[in-house]
């Protein structure tokens, strides 16, 4: 068994007004940064997990992904995969 | 009708199912039974609501974690055999989380969390949700809720538009729903999911009666 370690990243579609992130972006200009032309927020899930290999896991990151970490609806979801 | 039960679903977080159950008993006199999650056994309710509140937590988004409950997944069966099923608020996040009903729901426009009356027009009689004796085509219901932003992609709007799907839409859009959506039903027209609560506008003492015909028709066939 392999062990990996996945990070998930989990962001509103472009299409979804993200007003969390509309919120934050004008905190961001009030404190005084210069030049934001955008800012959204998304989630990031962390996953420990072990397989026989790394297709056999990414096949159980994207079930996970598809179903539950992300809603498709309205969310997108890339990650990354590290071999422990 | 004098055994007509309706199961009011309780999650860890519920906190209308005694509401719904008050109105439905009390207002109503109909029959009602808690179904905890953790029950798959459906098979002595004849209607189900699922109740607002913040299911597991809103953890991850909000109905994510319901819809791998026990009952949920029993909930297929119950629908496909043509029994009602109304899911008020956090309910209707679980039914869209759950693919029984289209879309999302998604963070206020204004972020508020916003707990008010609102107007609505009954847009569709589709499933007979909203039928009433005085024939109203404009109803007033609470509010109560952070996530109630109805999205959906331009494709899915059009086929609600078209098949009538559409149940009720705000007159003042409070949250910056799509299409000013507040309800929708499924095709058959038994599953009804809305952000407004209709049981707590069940008795003039508590300013107004607009939710009561909603509730009854849980008993429809």
């Amino acid at each position: 068994m392999d062990q990996f370690a996945v990070k998930v990243f989990v962001r509103l579609r472009p299409s979804v007004l993200d007003p969390a992130g509309e919120a934050t972006k004008s905190a961001s200009i009030k404190l005084g940064a210069k030049g934001i032309k955008s800012l959204r927020i998304g989630k990031m899930i962390e996953v420990k997990i072990e397989g026989n290999g790394e297709n056999e896991v990414r096949e159980k990151i994207d079930l996970l992904c598809d179903r539950l970490f992300a809603n498709t609806v309205i969310e997108d979801y890339e990650y990354s995969l590290e071999k422990l | 009708m004098d055994n007509f039960t309706v199961g009011v679903v309780v999650f860890p977080g519920s906190n209308c199912d005694r509401d719904v159950s008050w109105a439905l008993e009390g207002c109503l006199d109909i029959r009602t039974k808690y179904l905890w999650h953790e029950s798959s056994d459906l098979s002595d309710v004849d209607a189900i609501v699922l109740p607002g509140g913040f299911s597991y937590g809103d953890y991850l988004r909000c109905g994510a974690i319901a819809r791998f409950s026990p009952l949920i997944n029993a909930l297929d069966e119950f629908v496909k055999s043509g029994k009602r099923v109304l899911g008020i608020c956090n309910g209707f996040q679980i039914l869209t989380e759950s693919g029984f009903l289209p879309g999302a729901l998604v963070a206020n426009k204004n972020l508020n969390f916003i707990c008010d009356d609102v107007e609505l027009d009954i847009v569709s009689s589709k499933g007979g949700w909203f039928n009433n004796v005085d024939e109203k085509q404009t109803i007033k219901l609470p509010i109560a809720h952070g996530e109630g932003r109805y999205h959906c992609d331009s494709d899915t709007l059009k086929k609600l538009v078209d098949n009538e799907l559409i149940a009720l839409r705000y007159k003042n859009n409070p949250n910056g729903s799509s299409f000013d959506i507040a309800g929708i039903t499924n095709e058959k027209g038994n599953v009804l999911g809305l952000m407004p609560h209709p049981e707590r506008a069940c008795d003039e003492t508590i300013g107004g009666t607009d939710g009561l015909f909603t509730l009854k028709s849980l008993i429809l066939k």
